[in-house]
């Protein structure tokens, strides 16, 4: 005698895991089964009693899933009738796409997937204002979906309108949204959502406008958009006056002479443009710079270059680090206390010279209170190097001077090492250039003597640039 | 809704409307936070469908269609008569929150006429995706236009914000660039795309985001005389060189107010479709161009059939295919059979042996591979050597028809 499985209205997964597993573990043949779906009673009549769950492949998990949100009465038989194969010898039949069953029950997730897409893509919402002043507005929406898809639906619409408050409401159930919670409710009617919202006609119109009448193709848009979904969209509303309309539009598009130009031309603004809006001086470059965002969010402020706009010498840098950032100037923190001896010893005004950064925000970790450096990468380094270019090329120096590895990087697009570097190089094609270390290079060294040798020869080199720039301000005498 | 700002949407939608792109694909995996709104998924959704056909998934608007460039095929050139408008930043960005929590779109596609200098211009596109995200936390698509003749540091800043950023090259050569579009130069465009396409390669391999969907752009068929060839090997070298997401082809479609310099005619949209079918064949088949136009005529495609048929046609000795134990390469040459079916008959061929009835549960249309193939039950015979082997499977003169 059958067995007869009655499943609870709509997708009843768990009902059916359930059962498939007694059925299973009882050895009840697919043949021997009568699968009621969508029966009005709550629960089995039968009890089945409680089996262990069965490993099932990963495939097969996703066929069930996905199938059982179906309409079709016939989906819990097909299913079990898959299960019963592949717990009976032939777990490779989830693979054959062209088994008869497997491809019906194929043919039903598409379905449900399509229908769930499309509810994602064709419902709409309408603004109910919100509860009162202050709060957060409210929305509703009325949807008619094929399949039991409502649950499976709902996610989506958490994560995309989270902030806002929302109930949608369907012939198979309603779903709302609290700011926290989701929950499910009774089946509703047209009637539980507004019947209009004040940015229909703007939509409307939009709709219109972004119609080309030239490329009328309606069959093809019934093919995406099936007349089902039009009756609770808005802007379909306006589909058979644009069809009417099309051929003629076009028609008179095409037909319509070449116009002349009714205006002059706009000379001035033209010359305008073509004046570019680029900057021309490096006080409007400077300007752009502070104006622009991090790159990697965290900074207080941009750090821009510091020196006489016709300095001989440019020296680059690395990054702004934490004193650099909070006072907005380079070169002002250990590093730069370090630079600026050196630069005594080696004869250079500070004042003289040019001081900027390869990046002109700082980028660092928060450990604690501390906000500790963190390097910039090649990527960030190139995004900046374009403001760098800039820089060179108002400032028009003698000579470029590249402190550490990432200046070199950010100046030639190469990385390269520096200690065999070491000296004049070419940077860039316009410039002389010349390669040394970081000052901070030289704080990080652990030996005492080591540090004092390194120091030593970074004057030697700050004395070299000294002699291949000049390291005054053109025109100024120099010392 | 406020009846001004209705109005410049009219006017700034009809503007935008000749960019064939309206993709909200390609973006990673993003949901809204407690006090925002947005999300993105990788397939990108259509969320209403014109009488063209055509998907409506971004606002696709212009700030304005003001513009100082003159480039005879857009109806926005500054010797164009069309009715001006502009939006302000604030009600861009106040109509895109509005239609986005109403579901009415994905995001924002975001292009502008060329205003007061193309640094200006840009740095008011980039004020617009900057406001959404930071200042409204939302996180839904944008896709912003590049305009290549602004500063670079621009689209440095552009790439933060933006899911997609695009510059049309519109024309296939320099040559009909500089003849319809005056102030454009192809050499400009390709640093732009050259840019960011280092970016988008550096940043995905930091784990930063920049234009993290990638960078598209649009070619123009039909009013200037670039053959399908050489569209087809300008986008190849596009997609090779600035590892473009897509090309996307609109045929050149007559516009009010137009120019005697251009065609007034009906779009050439058959011609578009076996473009972006050609395309496909490029991306997904391991087709290359030279065997496409070694199939075309004169460099034109066939616009009787499509180009993977023409190609079968012309390349019988490669047929029939077994399905039972071709190489996939050329199962997906089989005309009828596509990507998805054939990865469905590898999966399936490795339990059983294929029959002409399973091969037709796997795919919609098997008749016309039916020539071409071979399966347990199912030989052709000698009837690939037909000579009427093109009449008897090519489908009757096409009525217009599109690919979207």
């Amino acid at each position: 005698m059958p067995r007869q499985v009655d499943l609870a209205r709509g997708a009843d997964l768990d009902g059916f895991r359930r059962a498939a597993r007694a059925l299973v573990a009882a050895g009840v043949a697919p043949t021997d089964v009568v699968w009621n779906a969508d029966s009005e009673g709550l629960f089995a009549p039968e009890d089945l009693g409680d089996a262990p769950p069965l490993s099932l492949p990963r495939a097969l998990a996703t066929i069930v899933s996905e199938a059982v949100p179906h309409s079709d009465p016939e989906r819990y038989a097909l299913l079990y009738d898959l299960v019963w194969r592949v717990t009976h010898g032939a777990r490779e039949v989830v693979e054959i796409a062209s088994d008869p069953v497997v491809a019906r029950l194929h043919g039903m997730q598409k379905s449900v997937r399509r229908d769930i897409h499309k509810m994602h893509a064709y419902l709409r919402f309408r603004s109910l204002g919100p509860s009162a002043p202050g709060e957060p507005e409210r929305f509703a929406a009325w949807f008619e979906p094929d399949h039991w898809i409502l649950e499976a639906a709902i996610p989506f619409f958490v994560e995309r309108f989270r902030a806002m408050r929302w109930t949608i409401v369907t012939p198979k159930g309603s779903a709302h949204w609290d700011g926290d919670r989701q929950t499910f409710g009774p089946p509703g009617t047209r009637a539980d959502v507004p019947g209009s919202d004040g940015f229909e006609a703007g939509w409307t119109g939009y709709y219109e406008s972004t119609f080309n009448p030239a490329r009328t193709n309606p069959k093809l848009m019934r093919q995406h958009m099936a007349k089902k979904y039009w009756h609770n969209m808005p802007e379909a509303a306006a589909i058979p006056a644009l069809i009417r309309s099309a051929s003629s539009r076009v028609d008179a598009m095409v037909e319509a002479p070449p116009t002349m130009s009714l205006k002059r031309e706009p000379q001035g603004a033209l010359a305008a443009m073509m004046e570019g809006g680029a900057p021309e001086t490096l006080e409007a470059l400077n300007a752009i710079i502070r104006k622009s965002g991090p790159l990697v969010p965290g900074a207080t402020q941009a750090v821009v270059g510091e020196g006489p706009a016709n300095a001989s010498v440019v020296f680059v840098g690395e990054q702004p680090g934490d004193e650099e950032d909070l006072k907005g100037r380079p070169f002002v923190g250990p590093a730069g206390r370090l630079l600026d001896r050196a630069f005594g010893e080696a004869g250079i005004e500070r004042r003289d010279v040019y001081l900027t950064n390869a990046v002109k925000h700082f980028k660092f970790e928060q450990r604690g209170k501390r906000r500790v450096h963190s390097k910039p990468t090649a990527g960030e380094v190139s995004h900046y190097r374009w403001w760098l270019l800039k820089e060179l090329e108002l400032i028009e120096p003698k000579l470029v001077v590249a402190l550490g590895g990432t200046a070199v990087l950010a100046l030639t697009g190469k990385q390269v090492p520096i200690t065999r570097a070491r000296g004049p190089a070419t940077l860039l094609e316009d410039f002389a250039g010349y390669i040394t270390v970081h000052p901070s290079y030289l704080l990080r060294l652990p030996d005492e003597d080591a540090k004092a040798a390194a120091y030593a020869t970074f004057v030697d080199d700050l004395r070299r640039v000294r002699e291949i720039g000049g390291a005054t301000r053109r025109g100024a005498v120099p010392a | 809704m406020d009846e001004t700002v209705a109005r410049k949407l009219r006017v700034l939608a009809d503007a935008a409307k000749y960019d064939a792109s309206c993709a909200s694909s390609g973006a990673p995996k993003r949901s809204a936070d407690k006090t925002g709104i947005g999300s993105t998924n990788s397939i990108g959704i259509c969320h209403s469908y014109t009488p063209d056909g055509r998907c409506v998934s971004l606002l696709k608007v212009l700030l304005t269609n003001y513009c100082l460039f003159d480039c005879a095929y857009c109806i926005n050139r500054r010797s164009s008569n069309v009715e001006r408008a502009r939006f302000s930043v604030r009600e861009i960005v106040d109509l895109t929150l509005a239609f986005y929590k109403r579901n009415y779109i994905e995001g924002l596609f975001l292009s502008s006429g060329i205003i007061r200098s193309p640094d200006y211009t840009m740095e008011q596109l980039v004020l617009v995706a900057k406001t959404l995200r930071q200042d409204r936390g939302y996180r839904g698509y944008i896709h912003l236009k590049t305009i290549p003749e602004a500063s670079p540091w621009l689209i440095e800043q552009a790439g933060l914000w933006a899911d997609r950023l695009s510059v049309n090259l519109e024309l296939p050569t320099d040559a009909a660039l500089t003849a319809f579009a005056p102030e454009k130069r192809g050499s400009t465009i390709r640093a732009a795309m050259g840019q960011m396409s280092e970016r988008i390669a550096e940043a995905k391999e930091e784990r930063r985001s920049f234009s993290p969907a990638g960078q598209s752009t649009q070619l123009i068929v039909g009013a200037d005389s670039a053959s399908d060839e050489d569209v087809l090997r300008t986008s190849a070298g596009l997609y090779s060189s600035y590892g473009l997401r897509r090309v996307y082809y609109s045929a050149f479609s007559p516009i009010p107010d137009s120019t005697a310099k251009l065609p007034s005619q009906s779009p050439p949209l058959q011609r578009e479709n076996r473009l972006y079918q050609a395309d496909w064949l490029l991306r997904h088949y391991g087709f290359d161009v030279d065997e496409i136009a070694a199939s075309s005529d004169g460099g034109m495609l066939d616009l009787g059939i499509d180009p993977k048929l023409a190609w079968a046609l012309k390349n019988r000795h490669r047929f029939p295919v077994d399905v039972n134990a071709g190489e996939r390469e050329m199962l997906l040459r089989i005309p009828g059979i596509g990507k998805r079916a054939v990865d469905k008959i590898l999966a399936a061929r490795r339990h059983t042996s294929l029959r002409l009835e399973d091969v037709k549960r796997l795919s919609g249309s098997v008749r016309r591979a039916l020539p071409f193939m071979i399966a347990v039950d199912h030989h052709p015979g000698r009837s690939i050597d037909r000579v009427d082997l093109r009449a008897r499977i090519a489908p009757p003169p096409a009525e217009q028809m599109s690919l979207f």
